[in-house]
């Protein structure tokens, strides 16, 4: 007897209920969203029974919110939704990159940011960009909803802080000043849909006088979690973000890269692979910065 | 566990069937409602050659769970052809260019094609072939497909 079972509930205490029930019971429990990594992995590698638990009916899954001070960004809707959404496209542009970087027109119909997440890989495209925009992780619990940043939320390869009987409603991001400027940059062998060798994303704010107040740099795919680099963001503060301070953030980057040698790329190769990278998603990060301001 | 009841629409048609939690829409339209227009390239969302609308927006049904359609509205390649006018012209000109061989490819390029071509009637190259980059074909090269689509869109915007 077949021992699969899928719920859709419509919201939040119903789901977390589902998840409670399974998880005392001892069964499996897969929270579904886009599903483009969790039925490939389901189909390919292991096809164990589970419940899955499709997070897609509800509201707050699938809510934008754009407000003076927060952006909520549901954790369930597609990609290719959220590039069609141009006031966010004009707040966060690397992260819609980042996002319309995974993926075929198809796949970005369904595969989210919060199943990108989730998915934990330490390639994944729009967690560097998350964790620069300082995004915190809404998370749904029994005892309400608890909030991880970005930067805290991957714990290992395909792991993540998550218990099973929680989930994860969306993303709670402060809305950028208009001083503030984002970016990501991968790089891939291809031209498209593969995955990244490195990643590096950066977000910059200039003052008037164009001087860096604040900034955050993160790289990925470069050690077992995406990394969030103090100490890139430090030779970048109190600068102009010229080519000199970036060389410095690149440097940086390349030191605090942990990577692996596979069929993708060598140590040696992402250490210097990643701190072009920072460079050059640092530039547009702080062209962005000075054109928004203007 | 017991089957899931399963009420979605299928081209227009209601249909009303019983599926397992772990069978895909792809499972579901071929083995369980019998249109077997769409195929099974890859299985792992790579190929594209299941591509389908699911309400509107374009989908491997491979990476869809079957339950996932209860209450959606699904386009396969059976639905784009019209039983009055006949193909549709994106058909007709993958026919007229040659731009097929064996066919498996076809009713997901089909598909995709047209769902450009309701969003964006006048695309140029470059957008036809990200669009159409998650199709994967091993017959014709991609140029005489992307040469139909082309023609497909002057055809439908004459005046461009």
């Amino acid at each position: 007897m077949s021992n699969f079972g899928y719920v859709a509930p419509t919201t939040v205490e119903e789901t977390l209920a589902v998840l409670q029930r399974a998880t005392d019971q001892g069964q499996r429990t897969q929270i579904l969203a886009g599903g483009t990594d969790v039925i490939v992995q389901f189909r390919s590698f292991d096809n164990s029974h589970r419940l899955f638990v499709d997070i897609k009916a509800l509201k707050e899954t699938n809510d934008i919110r754009i407000e003076n001070e927060l952006v909520f960004i549901g954790a369930a809707i597609p990609s290719g939704v959220l590039n069609e959404n141009a006031e966010l496209k004009a707040l966060f542009p690397g992260l819609l990159e980042a996002a319309d970087l995974i993926g075929s027109t198809q796949i970005q119909g369904r595969a989210s940011i919060g199943g990108n997440l989730c998915n934990s890989s330490p390639a994944g495209d729009t967690i560097p960009a998350l964790i620069v925009n300082s995004a915190l992780c809404v998370i749904a619990t029994n005892e309400g909803t608890r909030t991880v940043p970005a930067e805290n939320f991957v714990t290992g390869v395909g792991r993540n802080c998550l218990e099973a009987y929680e989930f994860l409603l969306g993303f709670q991001i402060p809305r950028p000043s208009t001083d503030t400027g984002d970016a990501y940059l991968r790089f891939i062998p291809r031209t498209e849909m593969d995955i990244a060798v490195a990643g590096a994303a950066a977000s910059l704010t200039l003052n008037h006088d164009g001087i860096c107040e604040r900034a955050r740099v993160s790289i990925g795919a470069v050690a077992p979690t995406p990394l969030l680099v103090s100490s890139a963001a430090e030779a970048l503060i109190g600068t102009t973000a010229d080519e000199n301070a970036l060389q410095q953030a690149a440097q940086a980057c390349s030191d605090a890269a942990q990577p692996i040698t596979d069929k993708r790329g060598t140590v040696e190769y992402r250490r210097k692979v990643v701190g072009v990278l920072c460079r050059r998603a640092g530039a547009i990060a702080r062209d962005r910065a000075l054109s928004n301001r203007n | 566990m017991s089957k899931i009841y399963v009420s979605t629409t299928v081209n227009g048609r209601p249909e009303d069937v019983l599926c397992e939690a772990h069978q895909t829409l792809l499972d579901l339209l071929r083995d369980e409602i019998g249109l077997t227009g769409t195929k099974e390239g890859c299985g792992t969302g790579d190929c594209g050659a299941c591509t389908v609308l699911l309400d509107d927006r374009l989908v491997c049904s491979c990476l869809v769970l079957a339950p996932e359609a209860h209450g959606k509205e699904i386009t396969t390649v059976e639905g784009i052809a019209d039983s009055q006018d006949g193909l549709h012209v994106v058909q007709q000109k993958l026919l007229e260019h040659a731009a097929l061989q064996c066919g498996v490819c076809t009713p997901g390029f089909v598909v995709a094609a047209k769902a450009l071509l309701d969003k964006d009637p006048n695309p140029n190259e470059e957008t036809i072939r990200y669009w159409l980059a998650g199709n994967l074909c091993r017959c014709t090269g991609y140029d005489k497909i992307i040469r139909a689509v082309q023609d497909a869109a002057q055809e439908l915007t004459p005046t461009k």
